[in-house]
């Protein structure tokens, strides 16, 4: 029984964390653009300078 | 430009957005980014790939054609998008999905201390998770159940039904009665099938307001045609470049060759003449001189001229045609959606039926209490979780598909009228036709005026040069070297190759009102006369015929001349009415719909507007006016007509997926209900069969994926 004590407030905290993630990456347009995201992982930066 | 940083005051820097079509693959998103900073004047500039769009910012000095040429240097054409199309209706989707984030983060936690439950946790620790579970679910019904409750609301005040309100008094009765089980250490709460079912109905919520903003982003990014401002002339013979929403009568605008005109006025300076094809569905192009009246909308052929502004924005001609736009679109918003159809015979059928149960069990003994439980038992059974996603779930599904292959739907609606469609009207220029100048005597020419043809055509945007060059482009054929290339506005490009005077202008002759016309001359050789006609769309007469196989006969209504009209219609095989002003094709339309026919309205101009509005369902061509793409149900790209044919077989396809995915939730319903007026079902079983009914309809909603096809 003390077990739980300790298990569900972690349980919950850690779910807590996930969905503020959620909302903070909602909020800053991190899915704004899913596809060209894909595609910056290609552009080869230091050839630009 | 270390000065100019730490100088600049703290004010925000104009940011302009452009749409770039062309945009295909990662070196382009580096291409402009690195590019354009590199400009003077350009601060920043941020792509968005997924809508094909770029945001600079830029010093305020920046006018919009410089900007333009920025982008059109790097090597993209770009079209300036007006701020008219705001991103506020993007908050809906936003809204849904973070209420569906927190939905799903209730559900996940409520089912782990449910599970514990379900597998016996009994007195105390059964007690302790209830109360956690309310504890988790009270938050999240208030927050993620706010658009059930305000649409449920709503309705019920305008005396109406629909979907949200069997679900919002389910949840409510639900939830409180949960409480008064966990207040009163009972064994059974529904904190979890509450949760369950917002999500399940959010996710479906979610689904449909994406599709809508997705179509919407790519509509808007498409809107071009009446041109977002004008040069205008300034005091001093200075010219600005004036955005078409602060355009005053009385301006004087500077009208390039090529360019579209931004609001209504009357010529001041100048001979040309205008492309009204958009306007009126006339080929022929008409003659200005000083003193003509254009407006705003058509395209200027031949020669710079300076028209003076007299009405703009709300005021121009168009304005009419707005207005009866939005007359005729009053019939679409009366329609009533596959999913509110189905609640109106639902949600009565439900209340009934778990009132019954309740007054049943009273009348057979149970108390007041049981008799309740057994009746949430039948609300939370019969709530429409499948059915909420039975339609968004098919309609997201087709509508990725016909996005992939070129089809913007503009929402889940679009889909359920164009499958019903049984008759369909086509306008001729621009829709059947391409309604733009295609050469048509090009074979004729030999390989040395071919080559001077393509060189002198690249060097010009006039509307004849593009045709020419788009036409021995697909060809393959080689450009020749040319020097000295100078465009003279309304005579034509000039030019030297081989040392020999070329030039592609203007006829000498008096040829130009059999048609359009221009004409190759190179020096020392015979002169060679390009003709030009509008030519019928690829694959018309295949689609007509594919729309006949599905049941559809189809009819021109034509704002041409009749002249003009004969020649598609006899080689389409199909009747047509000539000469038709904007009402009278709505008239057309509503005699149709008199005769108990449902029209498929397909048109491009800014005249086929208020017909596009009044059509039970509309499609539109990517080539289309503002106008015609906003009044449209879809828009397609490309230059072939199929997709026409393509989207009514997907719509109906998506209709009997629609169909198949409600027998099969009814069914998951048919199957349970006894079970919970009987009183055996605990919150186990209902969680058990709402995932269960829910995921067999997104399953065979997928098998829609190539619908397309």
């Amino acid at each position: 029984m003390t077990g739980l004590a300790l298990l569900i407030p972690v349980a919950l905290g850690l779910g807590l964390l996930g969905l503020a993630g959620f909302f903070w990456s909602i909020k800053n347009g991190q899915f704004d653009d899913a596809d060209g995201a894909a595609l910056r992982i290609l552009i080869d930066e230091e050839d630009e300078l | 430009m270390t000065a100019a940083t730490s100088n600049r005051a703290p004010v925000e820097l104009p940011v302009s957005d452009f749409a770039i079509p062309g945009m295909r693959c990662a070196g382009c998103i580096s291409k402009l980014e690195s590019g354009l900073v590199l400009r003077p004047g350009i601060v920043n500039a941020r792509v968005n790939f997924t809508a094909k769009r770029v945001s600079v910012t830029h010093l305020p000095e920046m006018t919009m054609p410089q900007l333009l040429e920025a982008i059109t240097g790097i090597g993209f054409e770009a079209v300036a998008i007006s701020e008219s199309s705001g991103d506020n209706d993007n908050h809906e989707a936003k809204r849904l999905l973070k209420a569906m984030a927190v939905a799903g983060f209730a559900m996940m936690n409520i089912m782990l201390l449910s599970v514990s439950v379900w597998s016996g946790a009994s007195g105390v620790t059964r007690d302790l998770f209830h109360w956690l579970s309310a504890l988790i679910a009270l938050p999240t019904v208030v927050y993620s159940g706010q658009p059930f409750f305000s649409s449920a609301w709503s309705a019920l005040r305008k005396g109406r039904t629909n979907m949200d309100v069997p679900i919002s008094i389910g949840v409510t009765i639900t939830t409180a009665l949960s409480l008064y089980e966990t207040f009163t250490h009972g064994p059974h709460a529904y904190f979890d099938g509450v949760v369950m079912l917002l999500f399940f109905l959010l996710t479906g919520r979610w689904l449909d307001a994406v599709m809508r903003d997705r179509a919407r982003d790519g509509v808007s990014a498409l809107l071009k045609q009446t041109s977002a401002g004008a040069m205008v002339l300034q005091p001093g013979s200075k010219t600005a470049w004036i955005d078409a929403k602060a355009l005053k009568p009385n301006m004087v605008m500077l009208v390039a060759a090529g360019e579209r005109l931004a609001a209504d006025g009357m010529v001041t300076e100048g001979v040309s003449s205008f492309d009204l094809s958009l306007l009126t569905g006339e080929t022929t192009a008409q003659s200005v001189v000083v003193g003509s009246i254009v407006h705003a909308g058509t395209l200027n052929l031949d020669a710079p001229v300076h028209v003076r502004v007299t009405a703009a924005g709300a005021d121009t001609a168009i304005a009419d045609i707005a207005r009866l736009m939005e007359q005729a679109s009053q019939g679409k918003s009366l329609y009533v959606r596959v999913a509110d159809r189905a609640a109106r015979l639902y949600a009565p059928a439900v209340h009934t039926l778990a009132a019954l149960s309740f007054l049943g069990w009273m009348v057979a003994g149970a108390g007041w209490h049981e008799s309740l439980l057994i009746a949430v038992a039948v609300l939370i059974i019969t709530c429409p979780c499948a059915l909420g996603l039975a339609v968004p779930a098919a309609q997201i599904v087709v509508a990725g598909a016909l996005m992939r292959a070129g089809i913007l739907v503009k929402d889940g609606s679009a889909l359920e009228r164009l499958a019903e469609v049984d008759l369909a009207m086509f306008d001729k220029t621009g829709t059947l036709t391409m309604g733009r100048p295609t050469p048509i005597n090009l074979a004729d020419a030999n390989g040395e005026q071919k080559a001077v043809l393509l060189a002198l055509a690249r060097a010009s945007r006039h509307p004849l040069s593009e045709g020419i060059r788009r036409a021995l482009e697909i060809e393959g054929v080689a450009a020749g070297k040319i020097d000295q290339v100078r465009e003279v506005a309304g005579a034509g490009v000039f030019a030297t190759a081989n040392g020999h005077a070329v030039s592609l202008g203007r006829p000498d002759t008096e040829i130009s009102h059999e048609g359009l016309a221009s004409e190759l001359q190179i020096q020392g050789k015979p002169s060679f006369v390009v003709h030009f006609s509008d030519e019928m769309r690829p694959h018309a007469a295949a689609t007509l015929s594919e729309l006949q196989s599905l049941g559809l006969a189809s009819l021109i209504i034509s704002g041409d001349r009749a002249e003009s009209v004969a020649p598609v219609a006899r080689a389409l095989g199909i009747t047509a009415q000539t000469s038709m002003l904007p009402q009278e094709k709505l008239n057309a339309i509503a005699r149709q719909k008199a005769a108990g026919h449902k029209v498929l309205m397909v048109g491009d101009g800014l005249n086929d507007g208020p017909a596009l509005a009044a059509g039970y369902a509309s499609i539109a061509p990517a080539s289309a006016s503002d106008a015609g793409q906003n009044a449209a149900d879809v828009v397609f790209m490309g230059d072939a007509l199929t997709p026409v044919a393509t989207a009514i077989r997907a719509a109906r396809r998506t209709q009997h997926i629609v169909r198949q995915n409600f027998i099969l939730a009814i069914g998951y319903n048919a199957l349970a209900v006894p079970l919970a007026i009987a009183g055996y079902v605990t919150p186990l079983i209902a969680a058990a069969a709402m995932s269960g009914s829910s995921l067999v309809v997104v399953a065979n909603a997928l098998r829609l994926k190539n619908a397309a096809k």
